[in-house]
């Protein structure tokens, strides 16, 4: 069986992040990512990224990728592609299939760092072709440039489904309408405000109610909806689309972290169940870390940070070193992106998490 | 259905505008942001010190309109594409916008162009004056379109 210092599970923003920090500190460094590629989202990400000069801010996605990609391989980080961790077992043994075999690895320390999925939203005929996520649908037009429908009908009006929207325009196909259950927009306007001055409507307080079609979707029928939700069935329209993206939010994607024996909590604000953790991002399980969406939805600017730290922490156990002052920076940069109207949240759910893993901790 | 509408009123009061007065000296930035969104750029990359968003970095941003020159450094850094350029004296009767713009094929000079407001409705016709290629801002291009002064505070966008 093989043997390494630190596997780090999912090689996203996170995760490449984790693994240049822990290898800059001497520690052996194996990454394993089910995609061809290492990079996870930050490839479809063509958009520039908010912060401050420290976030990388104005820059895009790719190009925070692709210097990250870089500076893993100059570090010497092992990596394994196509290759997926399907469980993790007594004394931190992980299985994997790596190019079809069947691989066990045992690890002084793992990072889980598997991002997220996204949650699907179901109405009738939402299984017909021409359905899909807003993060697929951004997969196909910036990774592989296929444009999966001309025109497009958004349901959700968040970050994703603002700037997928807008990467819908620039892809060339024509956005019909963002619909939105709520009476404001989940995102940011200076998003909404990029569709709305090409013309595309952004519908308050409306739904989907159904699909239309018979082997493919061929429209869709949208409703307006009282203060309760209750679609207004009478005020129902039509409208005629090929592809209907689903936007409505993340769920971490956190088994291998239940199948560890994490202890879990429910966090609204970070997209559902999230592994309880400490400041250095380590689990209710010793050596185990956590880092980026898979312990609650943020962003890849703030999972590139909780990257770092867990990176960072990780080394410290193996070498029985400190780097206080390292991890202090890296905290302050995360309460920085965790502040106004859209973080604020955000951070009082991180903190109750790491209240919440020293009560547990102390009485399990 | 009820619509999110962004007309002027959106931003009344809500961003640092530049007063009339500056707007009629020539080239001024407008920034078209206010929310408070962790993100300064805007600050790091003017070298006039006139854009201000200081301590803590979800403070909207605001302009010194005496210390901007109009450059238009502060356009393509803007990851909410929430800054232009605004030229009220390009010439007698039109005024000059300058826009981020991000889709291909890039507009023409001399190109005659439908100009829109911040819902994408159309307001007047209008002209490209310049295009500055994306490969100088990080693939982020700058269009300057020309309009009737008049509608300084309305256009926002074009389309072909």
């Amino acid at each position: 069986m093989e043997e390494k210092d630190l596997v780090i599970i999912g090689g996203g923003p996170a995760g490449l992040c984790a693994a240049i920090s822990a290898r800059k500190k001497g520690i052996d460094v194996l990454i394993i990512d089910e995609n061809l590629r290492p990079g996870g989202q930050l490839f479809k990400q063509i958009h520039r990224f908010f912060g401050s000069k420290e976030h990388m801010a104005g820059v895009r996605g790719f190009v925070i990728g692709e210097k990250l990609l870089k500076e893993v391989k100059e570090l010497g980080v092992e990596v394994w592609l196509n290759s997926i961790a399907y469980g993790i077992f007594k004394d931190k043994v992980i299985g994997v299939i790596k190019d079809g075999k069947n691989i066990l690895v045992k690890a002084k320390s793992i990072i889980i760092s598997t991002g997220a999925t996204e949650n699907p939203l179901s109405f009738p005929n939402w299984t017909l072709p021409g359905v899909m996520g807003a993060g697929a649908c951004q997969t196909m037009i910036n990774i592989h440039r296929v444009l999966p429908g001309k025109k497009v009908l958004m349901i959700g009006s968040g970050n994703v489904g603002l700037i997928v929207s807008y990467q819908l325009l620039q892809a060339g196909a024509e956005v019909v309408g963002v619909v939105e259950i709520m009476p404001k927009i989940g995102g940011y306007l200076v998003h909404a405000a990029k569709i709305k001055r090409f013309g595309v409507p952004i519908y308050l307080s409306t739904t989907i109610l159904e699909g239309v079609g018979k082997e493919e979707i061929e429209g869709a029928i949208i409703c307006p909806v009282d203060e309760n939700f209750k679609p207004i069935i009478k005020k129902k329209k039509y409208i005629e689309v090929d592809l209907i993206c689903i936007a409505v939010g993340l769920t971490p994607l956190n088994e291998l972290l239940y199948q560890a024996g994490c202890l879990f909590t429910y966090k609204g604000y970070l997209g559902g169940m999230v592994a309880l953790h400490n400041e250095n991002m380590e689990t209710t399980v010793e050596n185990i870390f956590v880092a980026g969406d898979c312990s609650g939805i943020e962003e890849a600017s703030t999972a590139m940070e909780e990257g770092k730290l867990a990176g960072i922490s990780v080394a410290e156990k193996i070498r029985g070193k400190k780097w206080e002052d390292e991890k202090d920076q890296i905290r302050k940069r995360l309460d920085d992106f965790r502040i106004g109207t859209f973080g604020e949240k955000r951070k009082l759910s991180k903190e109750e998490i790491v209240r919440e893993y020293y009560e547990r901790v102390k009485t399990w | 259905m009820k619509e999110l509408k962004l007309g002027e009123k959106t931003y009344l009061n809500k961003i640092s505008f530049p007063s009339f007065e500056r707007i009629k000296k020539g080239s001024v930035a407008i920034i078209e942001c206010i929310e408070d969104i962790p993100c300064n750029p805007c600050e790091t990359i003017c070298k006039f010190g006139a854009i201000k968003v200081g301590f803590p970095i979800t403070s909207l941003p605001i302009l010194d309109e005496e210390k901007c020159t109009g450059c238009g450094k502060c356009i393509p850094i803007c990851p909410g594409l929430a800054i232009f350029v605004l030229n009220y004296n390009f010439s007698e009767k039109d005024c000059l916008l300058t826009i981020p713009y991000e889709f291909l094929p890039l507009p023409k000079e001399g190109e005659k162009v439908k100009c829109l407001d911040r819902d994408g409705k159309y307001i007047c016709e209008g002209k490209i004056v310049k295009v500055i290629q994306p490969e100088r801002n990080n693939m982020t291009a700058l269009v300057s379109f020309a309009f009737p002064k008049k509608y300084y505070n309305k256009v926002r966008s074009f389309k072909k």
